[in-house]
This record gives C-alpha cells, sequence and structure tokens, in this order.
C-alpha cells in the first residue's frame, strides 16, 4: 500500500502538520472506482462519501445522516459493503471502490446501447422496489454484494440481507420481493 | 378513448435514472459549477435574546468568502416570513425572519450565514463564531405552554396563536339528554417526517441575464418562486424555481419559503457565484419541522345500541415557536376526526398553542391521524362500556351508501364545505373483518392463551379528504418527432408522476406510454401551481392533464380532418397515427399532424417542409392561423374542483405481546382502502406500504423528545428511531374498493396518506385488546407497556369492562381447575 | 456534519504509531474501523487534533487460535472474527456477540479491539471480554503490557489505555471443555444498542449438572458487570433471575426505565442460561456417545 503523498516537501514518513502556508493539509488518494484509477488531492478528513460525490463527481452515492445509521451512503469497499460516510479517503488510498454506477455489468451492451442493468437493478424495477430512489444505490450495493455471498436467500434471510438499511418510502416489503427476484434472475441469467 | 395505460400497473419511467445512479437531486446539482457552501450559526437555546455576535474569529479560516446576518437583510428579506394560510381563527399569528433578529425561539433557529469554500469550511467558522445570549424562559410541551407561565412571545402571554369552535347541531341538550356519557384524555406525542434527503437549495444569478435560478428540494416549486421573487425584490419573470428529483418529502418540504430558500439565494445574488446549501441530519431535526403533538380531551353520550348523539372534543396543538403555515393541521385533526361517522350533534374546540420548540407543519396525514386516534379510541370506548362488538359499533354510526353526497356540516381545510362525495363504508367494514379474521379471533385469543401467549386485535377507519384546490393545471404538447412533452406545475417526491400521468395522457391522447415525457415542478416549464400535499396530486394534476390531452386530441383530429380532407368524426387516433376509420392507408402520423399545425415561412428540417407557404396549398382567401386558433399542437388546461373528494379505508391489526419484555409485535396487519379510480396499481400499493410503515413507526417507534430546557434529545438516526425492513409485520394484505369521486374527470380520490392515517389508532385498540387495560397515549413502546402492565399489575390502572370480563372468566377457571 | 480539521498520520508499522503517540498522546485519537469514532468526529463531539490512523499497518490484522484462546489483532474487522471458524469453535460467544454488532456493513469496517479500547457499556465485545476475562495488550514507546479485562474498562467509554498507549491485540480465553455460551440482547430495533443484553457461559460436572455458570451483562451497568450465578441457578431459575435484577445498576433513557432494564436482565439471564447450559449438553454428547461405546 502505497502513502498517500501530500504536498510538503517530505513524504517519507507521515507529516503531522494541520497547516501548510495557511491551508489545511491534502493527500493524494488514488482509488480503484468502477475499475477506474481515480485520484483527487483531499484533506484527510475528507470522508470517502464526499470524495466520491464531490471529488469525483460520482453523484449516485448519496448521503442520508453521516453518522452511519441509514446505510444511504453504502458502497463496496474491496467488494465488501461499508458506510462510505463513516471512511475516510485518506484511510483507503488504494482500495478498489464500487459504487451504483458500476453496478451495471457491461458499461454497454452489444449494439452500444445505454447500459444494461444488472440482476439487482433489474428486479428492482420489476418489483416497484424504489419510489424517491434516494437509498437506492444503498441498498443496490448492499444487496448485491449479500447475493454475491448468499445466492438463494429464503425470506427471512432476504429480510435480515437489507437490515441495516433504512427506507421511508417504500415500507421495504417490495425490496424483500426484489432481493429474491434478483437471485432468480441471476439464476436465470446462468451468472456465479 | 381506449384504456390501455390506466388503471395498469405500468413500470415507472424514473426507475431507469434512479437504479443507474443518474438521479439528480439538489445536492447533485451544478456539477462543475464551484458553488460556494453555506452553514449556519443555529440556537442552541431554545429561548434566547441574542446581546452580541462576534466573527472576528472566523473570518481567519481559509476560504471564508462571507458572513451574514440579520443586518445584512433588506426590504423585504428583512421583513418576518410569511404567514402562508392565514385565518381568522389564528389571531396571534408569529413567524420568523430569515436570519434571527435579536430574540430567538428555539434550538436550531439560524442566526448567522456563513458562506465557504466548501462545507468544511463553513462549519469551521461557524464553531469560531461567538454568540453571546441572554438566556430567557424556554416553554415546552402543552401543559407548560398552556400554564402561561412563561410567554414564548413576548406580545402573547398566554401562548396561544389560536382558538376555534366549530359546532354542527347543538352538543349540549343532546349530551344531557344522553342514557351513556364517557369523558377521557388522549395523547399523542411529537413525530416528523423525515424524508432520507434533507432540505437543500442550489442558487445560481445569471448577471448577464439579471436573472435567477433557483434548485430546491421542495413540494412546491410555484410557490417557492413567488416567495423568492417578493422577498429579494426580483420580477416573477426573472426567478426560476425547479424542484429536481426529490428524496421524499411526506409533508415537511411544502413549508416555505424556508429562511434559508430566501438568503442562500441572496446571497448568490451578492457574491456574483453560485451558492448552495445541503442540510445535515443535525439539522433537519432542529429546523425543518415537525407534527402530531396534541392532546384531546373528549366527552361521548350515546345510546345502548352505539349510537353516538353527542361527541364534543377539545384539544390543544403544539404548533411549536412560530406559525408559518397557519393552523391547517388543527382544522383537519378537527373535520377529519368524523370520519366515516355521522354523530347527532358535534362540537369540536381547539386552541394552538406556542412552545419554544422546532415549527410543526403537515407530516403525512396533517392532523388526521390525531382526529382519527380520536374517533376511534372513543368508538372502542363506546363498545367496552355496552359489551358490544367494535366493529359493530362503529357499523351503527356509519354514513350508509345511499346518503352520498353527506354534508357534514362543516368547513373543511380548502375553506369548502365538508361534503363526502362518494363512499361505501359498510362493505369496507365487512372486508376488513373478513381479511383480519374478525369473527374467528376469539378462538385464536383462546388457544393463544393457552399457551401462556397474549393476542390483541384493533380496528381503525378513517375517512381522508383529498385533491383539495385551488386548482392543478398541465400543459400537453405534440412536437414534430411525435414525442409528447406533458409539464404540471406540481412536483414530485417519489411518487412516480412522470409515470402516471404520462399513463393519462397516452390513454386520452391516444399515443404509445414511451413517446409521452411528463417533466414537474419546473417554473420554467409551468409557471401557475400550488403544489404536492394532501393526496392531491393525481385528482389535481391528473385531471388537468387529461383535460389538456383531450384539448390536443381534438385540435389534432381537426388539423388532421383539414389534411385529410374529412370530417374530424371520421378520424380515430391510435398508437400516435391519426387515420381515417376503416381506412387504415389515409393516415398522418400525429408528429406530422404537428407539423401542419403550425404554418411556417421557413423550413428548418425535412419535416417543417411540409407546412411552408408553398408546400400546402392554403385557401388564399383565409387567414393561415384562424382568429380563434393558435399556431401548434398544445393544450393547456386547469382543474378546479368545486371542493374535495373524500378516499377512505380501514385498517386491523392483530399484536402479540411478550409478558416477559412486553415486546410488540404485529402478527398480522390488513389495510383496505378506497381511492377511487386507480392510474397505476402498483404505484398505489408502494404509497399504502409505504405509508403504513411510516404509522408503524409513528405507533411504536418514533417520538421527538424535549427536555424542560427545551434540548431535542433524540436529533440523530440513533435515538429517533425509524423502523427497518426487520421492523415490519412480514406481510401485510391490502385490499381495494373503489367508488369513484363523481367530482373529476376521471374519478379519481387520493392515496398518498391512506396508509399512514389510523395506524396509531389500530395498535392502541390491539394492544389494549391483548392487555385488558386502556391505552391512551401513543406512541407506546415495550418499556411503557411494562410500565402500564407493572401499575395494572398492582391495580392502580383499571381495566377495560372486557378485561375485567376477561380475568373473571380466567380467575373462573382456575378456580374450577383448583376446586 | 463535517468533523473539525485534524493533523493526519497513516503509520505503517507500530513503532511508527506509538512513537506518534508518544509525542501527541493526549491530543489523538487512533483511527481503526472508525465506526465509533468517526460519528463522534461528525458530530464534532470529539475533535483531536490528530489522528493516527493504524489502517495501513498490515501486521495488526491478524487472527490467531491457539489451545489457549483466540487473539484478534487491533485491525482484524468484526466480519472477520465473527466468520473465523477455528476462532468461534474455540470460543463460540465470539461470533455469538458479533452477529449482535450493529450491521453487517458496519461489522466490515468496525474492528473487535476497536470496540474494546471505546469502552462502551453497551457494547457486545466489552461484555464478552469481562465475561471470558480475556486481555488487551497496549503498545507504547514503553513497551508493551498485558491488561486483565478487570482492569481494562475504568468507567463508561473510559479505558485503562493511557493516551500514549494503542491497543494491538485482544485475547479472549477457550472456552472450557464440556462449557456452552450463549449471548442474548433485547434492542427497539435490530442492529440497534442493546436496552440489556446477557451473555453466559455454563460449566457442566461429569454428572451433566451445573458446576459454573457465569453471566456478562451490558447496556445496564457503568462497566461491565460480570455475576457468578452458580449457586443462584442450582437453588432456581427464578433465583438467579432475581439475582440479576438486584445486582443490574441501569439509568432511564429516552428508549427504556431502569425498572424496565432490570426486567430484561432477569427475562434475558434465564433465557442465556438455558441455551448455554443446551449449548453445553450438545457439547456433552459425542463424548459420552464414545464413553458408551468403550
Amino acid at each position: 500500500m502505497s502513502t498517500p503523498k501530500n504536498n510538503s516537501k517530505d513524504s517519507t514518513v507521515s507529516p503531522a502538520v494541520i497547516v501548510v502556508d495557511g491551508r489545511e493539509s491534502t493527500y493524494d488518494v488514488t482509488l480503484t472506482v468502477n475499475g477506474v484509477h481515480r485520484t483527487a488531492r483531499v484533506p484527510a478528513r475528507r470522508t470517502l462519501s464526499d470524495f466520491l460525490r464531490h471529488d469525483l463527481r460520482l453523484t449516485g452515492t448519496h448521503v442520508g445522516c453521516e453518522h452511519g445509521v441509514c446505510g444511504v451512503c453504502t458502497v463496496l469497499l474491496d467488494g465488501a459493503p461499508v458506510r462510505s460516510c463513516l471512511t475516510f479517503a485518506v484511510s483507503v488510498d488504494g482500495h478498489s471502490v464500487t459504487t451504483i454506477e458500476g453496478m451495471a455489468g457491461d458499461p454497454h451492451d452489444a449494439d452500444g446501447n445505454a447500459p444494461a442493468l444488472s440482476a439487482v437493478q433489474q428486479a428492482f424495477r420489476e418489483c416497484h422496489a424504489l419510489q424517491c430512489g434516494f437509498c437506492t444505490p444503498g441498498f443496490i450495493t448492499t444487496i448485491t454484494a449479500g447475493l454475491a455471498q448468499r445466492p438463494d436467500p429464503t425470506r427471512a434471510e432476504a429480510v435480515e440481507m437489507i437490515a441495516g438499511n433504512l427506507c421511508r418510502c417504500t415500507g421495504y416489503q417490495n425490496i424483500v420481493d426484489a432481493v429474491l427476484r434478483a437471485a432468480e434472475l441471476t439464476r436465470e441469467r446462468g451468472e456465479s | 378513448m381506449v384504456t390501455r395505460y390506466v388503471g395498469q400497473p405500468i413500470r415507472r419511467t424514473e426507475d431507469l435514472r434512479l437504479i443507474t445512479g443518474a438521479g439528480r437531486y439538489t445536492d447533485d446539482i451544478g456539477g462543475g459549477d464551484h458553488a460556494l457552501e453555506a452553514a449556519f450559526v443555529r440556537s442552541p437555546h431554545a429561548h434566547a435574546r441574542i446581546l452580541d455576535i462576534d466573527v472576528t474569529d472566523a473570518l481567519d479560516v481559509d476560504g471564508i468568502v462571507a458572513i451574514y446576518t440579520y443586518e445584512d437583510l433588506v426590504g423585504p428579506a428583512a421583513q418576518p416570513l410569511p404567514v402562508l394560510i392565514p385565518h381568522p381563527a389564528l389571531h396571534a399569528a408569529r413567524t420568523a425572519y430569515p436570519l434571527a433578529n435579536g430574540v430567538v425561539h428555539h434550538v436550531g433557529e439560524p442566526i448567522a450565514m456563513v458562506i465557504a469554500e466548501n462545507r468544511y469550511l463553513a462549519e469551521d467558522a461557524v464553531e469560531r463564531i461567538r454568540v453571546e445570549y441572554e438566556i430567557l424562559a424556554p416553554v415546552v410541551g402543552i401543559n407548560v405552554a398552556r400554564a402561561a407561565r412563561y410567554a414564548v412571545h413576548d406580545d402573547v402571554p398566554d401562548n396561544i396563536a389560536a382558538h376555534l369552535v366549530q359546532e354542527v347541531g347543538s352538543v349540549g341538550p343532546a349530551m344531557a339528554a344522553a342514557p351513556h356519557v364517557l369523558d377521557f384524555d388522549l395523547t399523542i406525542e411529537r413525530s416528523c417526517s423525515m424524508p432520507l434527503e434533507g432540505r437543500g437549495v442550489h442558487a445560481r444569478w445569471d448577471g448577464d441575464d439579471q436573472s435567477l435560478r433557483v434548485y430546491s428540494s421542495t413540494q412546491a416549486a410555484t410557490s417557492v418562486r413567488a416567495a423568492i421573487a417578493a422577498k429579494l425584490g426580483l420580477s416573477l419573470t426573472k426567478v426560476e424555481v425547479i424542484a429536481p428529483d426529490v428524496g421524499g418529502g411526506f409533508g415537511v418540504k411544502i413549508m416555505h419559503p424556508w429562511p434559508e430558500e430566501i438568503v442562500v439565494p441572496m446571497a448568490a445574488i451578492r457574491l456574483g457565484r453560485p451558492v448552495k446549501w445541503t442540510e445535515d441530519r443535525r439539522e433537519h431535526f432542529i429546523s425543518a419541522a415537525h407534527e402530531r403533538g396534541q392532546q384531546h380531551h373528549v366527552t361521548v353520550g350515546f345510546d345502548d345500541t352505539g349510537k353516538v348523539l353527542a361527541l364534543d372534543v377539545t384539544f390543544w396543538h403544539d404548533n411549536g415557536a412560530y406559525t408559518p403555515y397557519g393552523i391547517i393541521c388543527p382544522i383537519v385533526t378537527s373535520t377529519q376526526l368524523l370520519g366515516p361517522y355521522k354523530p347527532g350533534a358535534y362540537r369540536v374546540e381547539f386552541y394552538s398553542v406556542y412552545t419554544t420548540t422546532v415549527i410543526v407543519t403537515p407530516y403525512r396525514g396533517a392532523g388526521r391521524p390525531q382526529g382519527v386516534f380520536a374517533m376511534e379510541r372513543t368508538m372502542d370506548r363506546i363498545a367496552d362500556t355496552l359489551g358490544m362488538d367494535r366493529a359493530q359499533v362503529r357499523a351503527v354510526n356509519m354514513i350508509q351508501p345511499d346518503e352520498f353526497p353527506f354534508d357534514q356540516g362543516m368547513i373543511f381545510q380548502d375553506g369548502r364545505p365538508l361534503i363526502y362525495d362518494s363512499g361505501n363504508y359498510p362493505a369496507q367494514l365487512e372486508m376488513i373483518k373478513d381479511m383480519i379474521g374478525w369473527e374467528g379471533f376469539e378462538a385464536l385469543r383462546a388457544e393463544a392463551a393457552g399457551q401462556g401467549r397474549l393476542l390483541g386485535i384493533g380496528i381503525g377507519c378513517y375517512v381522508e379528504g383529498t385533491g383539495p384546490g385551488p386548482y392543478e393545471g398541465a400543459h400537453v404538447q405534440v412536437m414534430t418527432d411525435g414525442r409528447v412533452e406533458v409539464a404540471i406545475g406540481l412536483t414530485s417526491q417519489g411518487q412516480g408522476h412522470q409515470t402516471v400521468f404520462a399513463q393519462i395522457v397516452a390513454d386520452e391522447l391516444g399515443v404509445p406510454f414511451e413517446s409521452v415525457r411528463v417533466t414537474t415542478g419546473d417554473t420554467r416549464r409551468f409557471g401557475y401551481a400550488v403544489g404536492t400535499f394532501a393526496s392531491r396530486a393525481a385528482v389535481m394534476s391528473g385531471s388537468a392533464v387529461a383535460l389538456a390531452a383531450r384539448a390536443v386530441r381534438a385540435k389534432a383530429l381537426r388539423v388532421a380532418s383539414d389534411a385529410l380532407e374529412c370530417a374530424a368524426d371520421d378520424l380515430e387516433l391510435i398508437d400516435g397515427v391519426v387515420s381515417v376509420k376503416g381506412n387504415p392507408t389515409a393516415s398522418i402520423p400525429l408528429g406530422q399532424v404537428a407539423v401542419l399545425s403550425n404554418p411556417l415561412r421557413y423550413a428548418f428540417d425535412e419535416a417543417a417542409q411540409a407546412a411552408t407557404q408553398f408546400a400546402r396549398p392554403a385557401d388564399p382567401n383565409l387567414p393561415p392561423v384562424a382568429e380563434d386558433d393558435e399556431p401548434g399542437l398544445e393544450g393547456r388546461d386547469y382543474y378546479s374542483p368545486p371542493r374535495s373528494t373524500f378516499a377512505s379505508g380501514m385498517h386491523a391489526a392483530i399484536v402479540e405481546i411478550d409478558p416477559d419484555t412486553s415486546e410488540i409485535s404485529i402478527e398480522k396487519y390488513c389495510v383496505v382502502h378506497d381511492c377511487g379510480t386507480l392510474i397505476n396499481p402498483m404505484i398505489v400499493r408502494g404509497q399504502v406500504h409505504g405509508g403504513v410503515a411510516q404509522g408503524i413507526g409513528g405507533a411504536l417507534y418514533e417520538t421527538l423528545v424535549y427536555d424542560e430546557n427545551g434540548q431535542l434529545l433524540n436529533a440523530s438516526f440513533m435515538d429517533f428511531l425509524m423502523p427497518y425492513a426487520t421492523e415490519m409485520p412480514d406481510r401485510f394484505e391490502i385490499g381495494h374498493q373503489e367508488t369513484p369521486s363523481p367530482l373529476n374527470p376521471l374519478g379519481i380520490k387520493g392515496a398518498g396518506e391512506a396508509g399512514v392515517i389510523p395506524v396509531s389508532a389500530v395498535i392502541a385498540s390491539a394492544v389494549e385488546d391483548a392487555v385488558g387495560f386502556r391505552i391512551d397515549a401513543m406512541p407506546i413502546s415495550p418499556s411503557i407497556l411494562f410500565g402500564l402492565r407493572t401499575e395494572f399489575a398492582a391495580g392502580r390502572v383499571e381495566p377495560t369492562e372486557v378485561g375485567r370480563a376477561r380475568s373473571s372468566q380466567t380467575d373462573h377457571a382456575a378456580r374450577k381447575e383448583m376446586a | 456534519m463535517k468533523p473539525a480539521p485534524f493533523a493526519w498520520h497513516g503509520p505503517d508499522s507500530v513503532a511508527e504509531a506509538v512513537a506518534v503517540l508518544a509525542e501527541y498522546g493526549p491530543d489523538a485519537k487512533v483511527l481503526a474501523g472508525g465506526q465509533s469514532l468517526i460519528p463522534l468526529l461528525a458530530m464534532r463531539i470529539a475533535a483531536p487534533d490528530h489522528l493516527v490512523d493504524i489502517n495501513r499497518i498490515a501486521a495488526l490484522d491478524a487472527v490467531t487460535v491457539t489451545a489457549a484462546g483466540v487473539t484478534v489483532g487491533a485491525l482484524a474487522r468484526h466480519t472477520r472474527v465473527e466468520r473465523d471458524g477455528a476462532a468461534n469453535a474455540v470460543q463460540p460467544l465470539l461470533t455469538q456477540a458479533l452477529r449482535l454488532v450493529a450491521h453487517p456493513t458496519i461489522r466490515n469496517r468496525g474492528t473487535t479491539v476497536g470496540s474494546l479500547a471505546h469502552a462502551d457499556p453497551a457494547g457486545e465485545l466489552t461484555a464478552v471480554m469481562a465475561l471470558t476475562g480475556g486481555t488487551v495488550t497496549a503498545a507504547s514507546v514503553r513497551g508493551e503490557r498485558v491488561i486483565g479485562a478487570a482492569d481494562f474498562f475504568r468507567g463508561p467509554l473510559e479505558s485503562a489505555l493511557a493516551p500514549d498507549e494503542l491497543a494491538v491485540r485482544a485475547f479472549f480465553p477457550r472456552m472450557t471443555a464440556g462449557g456452552g455460551t450463549s449471548f442474548v440482547e433485547i434492542a427497539r430495533r435490530h442492529g440497534d444498542y442493546a436496552l440489556c443484553g446477557v451473555g453466559a457461559i455454563a460449566e457442566l460436572n461429569d454428572a451433566g449438572g451445573l458446576r459454573a455458570l457465569r453471566c456478562g451483562y451490558l447496556s445496564v451497568s457503568e462497566t461491565p458487570l460480570v455475576l457468578d450465578l452458580t449457586d443462584a441457578w442450582t437453588a432456581g431459575e427464578q433465583q438467579a433471575a432475581e439475582l440479576a435484577r438486584a445486582a443490574v445498576d441501569p439509568v432511564t433513557d429516552i428508549h427504556a426505565s431502569a425498572d424496565y432494564r432490570r426486567q430484561l436482565a432477569a427475562v434475558l439471564t434465564i433465557r442465556a442460561v438455558r441455551q448455554a447450559i443446551s449449548a453445553a449438553r450438545r457439547e456433552r454428547l459425542p463424548r459420552e456417545h464414545s464413553q458408551e461405546q468403550l
């Protein structure tokens, strides 16, 4: 793992200054986001959620509470769901992040058309598992990782899978249906 | 009209962008415009005089651009925010200033605005601003407000903002003559909408054009526009407001203008740079809006059949520190308390009182849940006193199907008579009883009791006035490529408006659903609107788009009949093609009709060539555009109802109480509801699911707790408990009934609030049934229930009559066993 | 809700980390999982001048299982420990408790040692550490020292770690042979902090009777409470429950009254112990079976 470089001269030892020339210290943070190397220079306190949204302009990941309860900001860090609002970008320098923008399998289908939908995305559409859409990216990333771990959940296991994400619009019933439908679609598509 | 789409569970147009992360919510707007960001100094005290504001240390923070206080506001912006809905009974309305002017009246009230390069720096600066306060007495809770030892506003010494009495019939004599009279108190605690996306404003001033564009996460774009224009001294024509994708509203975003909606655009104008504000979760808790908190005193007189002869309700409504939204919520409580019933005489009196807490404005249900709670608990009490079945008591009091339209004799929240247009309550009652298994429940309860388990069943009924006016409008335009652009003035927060209104237009006009695009909440596209609230969008905008689409269809046939040289009556319009009935070869695609509707001098594309002056031989003696006509294939119409339409429903639940832990679990939850014609049944079901979830949250988990100093103790998601999927019953079942409204073209009634309205009443009814003593305050938690059960076991709480009978049966059975 | 600025340190080794702590200790906080710390920073309840981010110290990411018990490195995420089959065979309380910590997404980032260092009396791991009598090893420029569970939890959110110390590993002793464990809790919502939680370790004697019974409690005292209920349970379930009810010292807050928490302590004691004894009996079956075969 590389140490994020900061803009002071001495980059071999992690620097300890808050302010250099009246400005907060910043670090070059590099992440592989949805398969692409992305770098931005940010202060240490920049959350991963803000890094994605504002520094990389990937606004699909949303921010709901900034204290880790709602799950709206959930992204995949090295494949596992984490709260991006409870992670500093600088702490995960060098790691790989998958966001909602990276959920669809191929960027375009064979005819160069608009992105194909992943099984989870397709299931959300079929089951009317979203209304305002604000919580949706957090659910989709969580469920995508959850099904990779447990491809054939029972209804109770599907509820457990989404138990850490809040939705204020749907009452969850359709989201649970979508988990089960996504599992079904994945089997149909022969994806593993 | 061919009905191909209306009534079908058409998949939503909105979904594709929302499931791929391509939604555009207010904080997503303006990537690349390097907007400055705002943060606010907010009062840490519930009631205080501001003695000094020292910004010296804040100016040192790198990246600070400007700091504003009240002194920086000019003209109308320096005046108090408006009272949106004045009412003669609101005799002591008070509103806040956009930035505090000398005195603050609740924790969270904005005092100063910091503008910086980003939110992190803005918050750093906020921390460094030193405000000196003289602490004044807090007033928290209805009892403290009523006692009026201290005043929230100096010039309102009794803390009463409004007082309203409405009476239908003569309650005094009717009560005196009633064979039975009951008298009791009820409480509902404060709660709130809490959408997952908070409020946000993004303002951009165009110096070249001298115009302002504001994105706001609002339910009322047109009204925000009017307020901003008024407060910042701009012409309406120089202000545009757009509600982009909005992450939920549930009522809280109908309140406007927020202070931030005024001062953030003000900063954008003064600084000549885009300025944005995205509230964080704590800000939302302490500076948006709450609702629900009321205390009721009910006196009811009834006869031996359970018929209500006289109902006298007095209640106190906690309206928080200010009254910018007027008294809509308590008025809704007063009028909707009646539900599906027709009491002999009814008197309702309310006091709306000030407290040093966050303002109170509508939250899904908007006062209805409290009214329903009062009425439904009354019905249960009557049943208990008489030893009657609780459903039977309700049946005895119901308005019958042949009594519509039914005039309740009151004025509703839209200022119009409370006249129920249609409904069939007895049929709903049969349906809900059947779904929940009402008749067979005693056997279920006894079986469970044998296993040491505590079950209870509850029921709750409501009527909901939806679709209040004054109007909504729609614009439908067929483009030359055949696509149909629709614009409506009201806004969307997840209800699928882009889908359902396209369904209506597709059917009314006769075009494929996929060719219709709907824009909502954008004053650039539609300038006259009211807003999204009171379950009115489908009724109001649905009717307006239907009318506008019909106008377009009529014009299309007229223009086509001219081109095809036949009568308009001989034509049909199906799938976007106009053709002669029985002769499909004589046809024109609708896009071409649009071209023909606009006679041109210049052809800018191939399609336009057909409309130019030499391409079509026109009658040289007639003007190309007739006197009563306009170019283009578009229609604009408005729907303005004579009064609201009345949806209705009933819920029932079976709960189980853990005898050791007092945990309350919902074993079964059923809903029957009538929202008239369904445009998209899938979307309606989704609305009901979501409403029930909020209702369950409000019954068992959610409450806002203020301490006596006016500090909100649970201003975070850790302590304000919204339910996760695990807190929902496994399944809730929904039954539909459709009694179309005679008041609008499609027979629609609203569905947005149906799920939430009676839930607290139902859960209270079921828990009371399980434990055998009164549940008069909601929400209830295991801890609260444990406390009540402990008191009950110690004999300090009276049982209900049913509870008394059941426990003596148990004693009797136990004694028999021992004998 | 953005944190106040801090000087960020990203040491690559424990030596580097403790060197930074030696210099800035009182004004520094250690960042591992951050699931407890970052909300405090976001709300500006905590605003340390220095943050020592140990997320790049790979050596701390280890879970070691021996005959003595399970050693968990400071950077081992909850999920990792929860899923470690070998660790949970040796000390089943780990998975039983970890399953109840918040939600899986939080557990993917939060660390077990970090939880302990946070010393929250409402934390499941705090109760497990106290109940099993484990240890926390603290490193500083002065070297390492091992702190026993009884000494580690000083008060609510206050551990025995000095400002210049870094908790580098925690040790959970193995469950005794023939013993059984369980962990139960009741929360307002799934994944919330428990209103009350009880962990139980039951040891049976050769005759299948109760030899030893200890219960650890969370959310009902300022520091983790451990009760020896051997005699009480032998006298009867209710006796043990009432002993627990009397021993706990809960507070009333907006979620639950103190009396309710006492009720839960009593009820959950019975549930936890019954489950632990069942688990112990299941543990014994193969051996009894093989004894019969002899």
